[in-house]
């Protein structure tokens, strides 16, 4: 199988997704003539022409509410983001619009949108561009949120948010455009709501998402090493659809938990997912749910400790034996 | 009525000045049959009526939340509405049951939805502010003061990229001129020539702060710093808001151009109903207008004067409308709420077109 980079596997699957219906849309800041601003629409401009791709003004209540404008007529919008830090200038669009219009027309509304775009820290660029905004998104019904960790799952899943009648909203990775992964020639399709056990074992369950994905497989790694700890990966990929069952079934198979996520702690997707697996499989585990989460407190600028405030793999590994104590 | 524009086809007028003569003689309000002009006249009184039922309502604890009448303002969305075709859209704010009811909306799932019952244009779940029908192109009715204009930049958007000559209208009021989304909106409307017209209904106080207290220089002439055409036009004249709306919206139809027009009207009630409205303007300011200017008789006075209809029959049309009102709400009254079951119905399109659930996993939480 070829080994691509994150960010091609998005450009493969808005391209797809270009050539299979004429009613997607590219629009966003920087996305056409200047190839965007992390090059993941190269050379889109010159293959679909600049009615497909859009360069907007910085503008991001006016053009994120023109794609759900838009959306509600038919066309399928796939809006990006520069960074996802950028949605509060947009959020009563994103979430007044977008999250509540099918709802309070009493179901005669779609809004097919997508928005997608880059949403983590670690990239020494402190506060303003360091929001991790997936909670924020997911506490908001009518929406869907997807974070996807590898080439793979992001070309999937990107095609399947594209098909979707409601909001998605795609929060990639900065850090993650770069990383190669297998991914296959062609169509296929990856279904929102489904997660994957990156790595199958027995002792811990650490379920978790995005970058964070990557932590807690080398912690995995190390664990089995120096520990001989067996450590499942669940990698949820899609935050709301939430794949309840899969980390259910793995707690069931481990008896124990780590959340990991690059989420401030306060009301976290982990808060969530810990508050559902108590509920629902008390009697499975045999410790505490611990988590490891972003350092509570504004993105730092300074780049060493920046990296110590996100999740690390050394981090994840010695809270994971916390929970195996 | 004047009309102002930069880079447009609407020939420049001085403020204040007479446009092209009597609106009554404008092609798009000379062509009007007796019929016509019977049912713009018609429209505007069910609208009033309808919404003094519905005060009623709201005096009787039958309708909670907000109601924000528009009780004095009717011939602006009667006038803009009666200029639609088929691929004409309109979008507006929270003072919206006139522009539901001037698009052809029922009356009894309009009042249904006041009254939070199943049977509502939303099924009880939009309320006051949030009617919807876009079987007739009528998308909303939005709450947040100016969210819905980059709404309807959008729908203006998708109409030129399907290649569809229509235009939208996205209705504001004069307090929504501040917000940052309807500038952005401006903006893109006139960097990609999008067919939308941005209406401000400018009934002179933006809810209990009149506009020389929030509003600098000009509302309309604001077009100017987009290079985009402006008009400003009288909203108690019904025809005139026709005449000079269809400039703007021919233009915008044929040759993809955006606008912005200030119509200029009234309301006689207060922001929402919870308004007190004793701390921001004279009893008589309210008065003379109603004395003056009220759309409605300064209307049925000039079809009376001009024979179209009778005393007799103007009479009768009100109290067509006063019996529709009543059954509107005898309808919303015999009509059952919403239940516990419903709450998580219209959320999202696959769980309510299951058969077609693509995604797995859950998609409600506990």
């Amino acid at each position: 199988m070829p080994l691509i980079t994150y960010r091609e596997a998005i450009r493969h699957a808005l391209s797809e997704e270009l050539d299979r219906d004429p009613n997607v849309v590219i629009m966003g800041e920087e996305v056409a003539q200047f190839n965007g601003a992390y090059k993941v629409t190269e050379g889109l401009l010159a293959k679909y022409g600049p009615k497909r791709i859009v360069d907007t003004p910085i503008s991001e209540a006016g053009f994120i509410g023109a794609g759900i404008g838009a959306s509600m007529l038919g066309i399928r919008p796939v809006m990006e983001l520069m960074f996802w830090s950028f949605y509060s200038v947009a959020f009563d669009q994103i979430l007044n619009n977008a999250a509540n219009v099918r709802y309070m027309s009493g179901g005669q509304i779609n809004c097919p949108i997508v928005i997608r775009g880059p949403a983590n820290g670690g990239t020494n660029v402190g506060a303003t561009h360091s929001h991790t905004p997936e909670n924020v998104l997911a506490n908001h019904p009518g929406v869907k949120v997807v974070v996807p960790a590898t080439a793979y799952d992001a070309k999937g899943l990107l095609k399947s948010a594209i098909r979707d009648n409601d909001p998605v909203f795609f929060l990639e990775n900065t850090m993650l455009y770069g990383e190669k992964g297998e991914v296959p020639e062609g169509e296929y399709t990856i279904p929102l709501g489904v997660a994957e056990i990156k790595r199958a074992g027995t002792d811990l369950s650490i379920i978790t998402y995005g970058r964070s994905v990557l932590y807690a497989l080398a912690a995995a790694e190390r664990l089995a090493a120096e520990k001989k700890v067996s450590v499942e990966v669940v990698d949820l990929r899609s935050i709301r659809p939430l794949d309840v069952d899969t980390v259910l079934a793995s707690v069931a198979r481990t008896h124990r938990v780590l959340i990991v996520e690059e989420q401030k702690p306060f009301a976290s997707v982990g808060a969530q997912l810990a508050f559902t697996i108590q509920r629902e499989a008390f009697d499975e585990l045999d410790a505490p749910i611990h988590r490891v989460t972003t350092v509570d407190a504004p993105a730092i600028y300074s780049s060493p400790v920046e990296i110590e405030q996100l999740p690390t793999p050394n981090r994840v590994y010695l809270e994971a034996l916390k929970v195996l104590a | 009525m004047s009309t102002k524009s930069t880079a447009s086809s609407v020939t420049p007028q001085p403020e204040g000045a007479k446009g092209p003569g009597d609106p009554r003689q404008a092609p798009i309000n000379a062509r009007l049959k007796p019929a016509d002009k019977i049912e713009l006249y018609r429209t505007m009184v069910r609208i009033r009526r309808f919404e003094e039922r519905s005060l009623r309502a709201y005096q009787a604890k039958k309708i909670g939340g907000f109601l924000h009448l528009y009780i004095g303002q009717e011939a602006v969305a009667v006038g803009c509405c009666s200029l639609m075709g088929p691929n004409d859209h309109v979008i507006t704010a929270y003072r919206d049951h006139g522009h539901a009811i001037a698009v052809g909306m029922d009356t009894k799932p309009l009042m249904a939805e006041l009254y939070g019952k199943i049977t509502g244009c939303s099924k009880g779940k939009g309320g006051s502010m949030h009617y919807f029908d876009p079987s007739r192109n009528f998308w909303g009715g939005h709450g947040i003061v100016g969210g819905q204009i980059p709404l309807g930049t959008g729908l203006a958007y998708a109409l030129k990229y399907k290649g569809l000559k229509g235009a939208a209208m996205a209705f504001m009021g004069d307090g929504a001129v501040n917000q940052g989304a309807v500038h952005e909106a401006y903006n893109l409307a006139a960097l990609w020539d999008l067919p939308v017209i941005f209406v401000i209904e400018n009934n002179g106080y933006s809810m209990g702060t009149s506009q020389a207290r929030s509003s600098a220089g000009d509302l309309a002439r604001r077009a100017e710093g987009y290079h985009m055409a402006w008009g400003v036009c009288n909203g108690h004249d019904v025809l005139e808001v026709r005449s000079v709306m269809n400039e703007f919206l021919q233009r915008a139809r044929e040759q993809s151009k955006p606008a912005v027009v200030e119509i200029k009207t009234y309301r006689y009630r207060g922001h929402s109903v919870a308004d007190p409205d004793r701390t921001y303007r004279d009893k008589s300011e309210i008065e003379e207008y109603q004395r003056t200017k009220d759309p409605i008789n300064v209307y049925r006075t000039a079809l009376i004067t001009n024979k179209v209809f009778d005393e007799a029959a103007a009479d009768q049309i009100d109290t067509e409308a006063r019996a529709e009102a009543d059954v509107a709400a005898d309808f919303a009254e015999a009509s059952p709420f919403p239940t516990a079951d419903d709450i998580q119905k219209d959320v999202y399109w696959e769980t309510d077109n299951p058969s077609q659930r693509t995604s797995g996993g859950r998609l409600f939480f506990t």
